[in-house]
């Protein structure tokens, strides 16, 4: 993939990025299997965007946010971040670049230690990186908490005593604690009530444009993508398949699968109700592929072409920006 | 006539936080050959709800305190614990989110569905393969032959649902309760378990009850609708009138909150303040009014019963949005 973007707006860059996790091959066989969670993946990750991963269970997506936060070794590639190769750091720069890259977690229950109060829960990566004084600390807390909108005399509660969407806050008032440039975000409203989800959206979005971040928004909510984000990758097996422009994607989308996720994610419209039967299959296992395109199984358009080779990610080009790929052999006929 | 009425349910649970009144007054019904969707955030009653019309609560510590559950001109709750599983799982079935909870791990898919055969049906041998054959078949069950030995941990999500929905229907149900049947799965497989549900339903005329959170599901599932909140029924009506002209503020606000189509984050989402409330000590008058946008004095005080504002629809609020209101 080229690079479209002045060296000054990229934040973070990954060439050939893999992550292979070995594993057990099959129930009683001692054989070696490798997962490949993330396949060769490469991508770039501008200031102050939102750049979306989408895909279901099995495609990497979260492999890959745990990669680019450094919580994991990658097996393989480049990873590059405010132009620093991270894959080559030694423990205390890795330490010092945890400041710049932090993570929101999607499940706000366990994410928080619950023998902590919310102030030393917020308090605690100011603590590790010894951040200003311990009374200059505990008013950043308040001020954090703030931000999220949660009132400073919750500081000495407990994780237990709040909601979803508050514990979620938290979580949000702990990464923010360190001024980060890059968050992470792992399906950070999937564990939220309907009716709180909006409100963390809206947080997120605020606290984005007030403190220029940029934010890897991990997803497989289509809808809150589209809301939410600049560009979009869709991932399938550990592969990105699509990626491009909001406008790209959404509104021409050129890779099957991509099509097949927008026609799978319900609309809360019945009038727009379609009868249109839903692609069939399973999602197969990563750590067995099928053969050339991983998508053919499933693939209304599959061709027998499409069983060769894996087919590479290029230019759909036509009336797309330049920065829109997709990797299916037929994306001009699609 | 309704298949199944529910008539001003209550079900509590004796907990060490005090007594919860999980279902709280609830009355709904279901009509025949139609898919009634419960939406409504977690916790607010829709599996205490389900588990009560099958009798299923467990006590302790629940209770189901009062209401009146008819079925086939029957009041289930006044019927011998004992008469029970000869509704159960033959006149009406239910399948939960997590099919884990009536599959056993230690059984094949042959057995699971062998054992139903021969205690329903007195089928066995080759009458009982041949019948297994044709409801995973049904179910869209790809070379039943080879599932039929395998284990429940080596099927995946969606395979796991279709089983459950085959186990299911074998009796042919006049009722399916499905609760979440499809949270735990990928958005392509969820569509194709709900795309099956629709199919066989119209196939067999059997009625669904829908259980979800997901105000997307509703819409390209059901027939009819019951929004609750916080142990209550809010707002009852058809699909299209409900999304075309939400009447509970509730559910205005929580259709207006989702992200839609064309709406990008240069537009912040209108959005409901606050959270849901303890079902413990629940606030007073409308259980909604701490968040309502059009609460007033009266809200706090009085509880809104449902009433039925125009034929098909009910809502219960003193203030219910009118046709006028855009
Ligand atoms: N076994 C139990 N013991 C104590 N309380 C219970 C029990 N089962 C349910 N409750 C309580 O009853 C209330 C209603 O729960 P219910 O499971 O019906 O919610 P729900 O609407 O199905 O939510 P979800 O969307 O999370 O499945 C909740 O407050 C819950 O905590
Ligand atoms: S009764 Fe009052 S508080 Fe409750 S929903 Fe209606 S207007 Fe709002
Ligand atoms: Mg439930």
């Amino acid at each position: 993939m080229s690079t479209s973007a002045p060296a000054s707006d990229l934040l973070l860059e990954s060439r050939d990025l893999t992550k292979h996790y070995p594993v057990r091959g099959g129930f009683f066989s001692r054989q070696a299997a490798v997962v490949r969670a993330v396949d060769g993946l490469s991508f770039e990750v501008r200031r102050g965007e939102t750049i979306a991963l989408v895909g279901e269970s099995g495609c990497g997506k979260s492999t890959l946010g745990r990669v680019l936060v450094r919580l994991e070794d990658p097996t393989s590639g480049l990873l590059r971040f405010g132009g620093v190769n991270t894959t080559a750091l030694s423990r205390r720069e890795i330490f010092a670049l945890r400041r710049k890259i932090q993570m929101i977690f999607q499940d706000p229950y366990s994410s928080l230690n619950p023998r902590m109060t919310i102030g030393e829960i917020v308090r605690e990566p100011l603590e590790i990186h010894r951040m200003g004084r311990r009374s200059e600390q505990e008013q950043r807390v308040e001020g954090l908490l703030a931000e999220v909108g949660l009132s400073g005399e919750m500081m000495s509660r407990y994780p237990h005593e709040f909601s979803g969407g508050q514990r979620q806050r938290i979580g949000i008032a702990r990464a923010l604690a360190l001024d980060p440039e890059l968050i992470v975000a792992d399906e950070p409203l999937s564990a939220l009530d309907v009716s709180v989800q909006a409100q963390v959206i809206n947080l997120l979005v605020r606290l984005q444009r007030e403190h220029n971040l940029t934010y890897v928004l991990i997803s497989h909510d289509l809808m809150v993508v589209e809301y939410l984000s600049d560009r979009v990758a869709i991932m399938y097996l550990g592969k990105i398949v699509e990626t491009g422009t909001r406008e790209d994607v959404f509104e021409r989308t050129a890779h099957p699968y991509t099509r097949a996720l927008i026609a799978s994610s319900p609309v809360p419209d019945p009038a727009q109700r379609g009868e249109a039967r839903p692609i069939e299959g399973e999602i197969p296992s990563p750590i067995n592929p099928p053969a050339g395109c991983a998508f053919h199984p499933r693939c209304p358009f599959a061709i027998d072409e499409c069983r060769m080779a894996v087919p590479p990610l290029e230019p759909v080009g036509k009336k797309s920006s330049p920065e829109h790929f997709a990797a299916c052999i037929r994306k001009h006929e699609i | 006539m309704p298949l199944l009425e529910v008539h001003d349910l209550r079900t509590v649970f004796h907990t060490e936080a005090g007594t919860v009144r999980a279902v709280d007054g609830v009355s709904f019904s279901v009509e025949p050959g139609r898919i009634l969707g419960i939406v409504g955030e977690s916790g607010c009653g829709k599996s205490v709800s389900a588990l009560s019309v099958m009798r299923l609560v467990p006590d302790p510590p629940g209770r189901i305190a009062g209401g009146r559950i008819i079925w086939k001109d029957r009041d289930l709750l006044q019927l011998p614990p004992r008469q029970m599983p000869s509704i159960r799982g033959r006149e009406i079935s239910m399948i939960f989110q997590d099919p884990m909870t009536s599959l056993n791990p230690v059984f094949t898919v042959w057995r699971h569905l062998r054992e139903v055969l021969w205690k329903r049906f007195g089928l066995k041998g080759e009458a009982a393969r041949k019948r297994a054959f044709q409801a995973l078949g049904e179910v869209g069950i790809p070379d039943p032959e080879s599932r039929l030995a395998a284990y429940p941990h080596e099927l995946s999500g969606g395979m796991k649902q279709r089983i459950m929905i085959a186990l299911a229907l074998l009796c042919e149900p006049d009722l399916l309760i499905a609760d979440e049947p499809t949270t735990a799965l990928d958005v392509t497989i969820q569509k194709q378990i709900l795309f099956l549900m629709r199919e066989l339903q119209k196939r067999t005329g059997m009625a669904i009850v829908l259980i979800t959170h997901n105000l997307g599901v509703v819409a390209e599932t059901c027939d009819d609708v019951v929004v609750m909140y916080a142990g209550k029924v809010a707002e009852e009506a058809t699909v299209h009138s409900l999304f075309r002209r939400p009447t509970h503020p509730y559910t205005k606000g929580l259709l207006e909150s989702l992200p839609h189509k064309g709406l990008t984050r240069e537009k912040p989402l209108p959005m409901i303040e606050g959270t849901v409330p303890s079902l413990v000590d629940p606030p007073t008058g409308c259980r909604f009014a701490p968040r309502c946008f059009r609460a007033e004095e009266r809200c706090t005080r009085e509880e809104p019963e449902l009433l039925t504002k125009t034929v098909g629809r009910k809502a219960a609020c003193h203030f219910p949005l009118g046709e006028d209101e855009p």
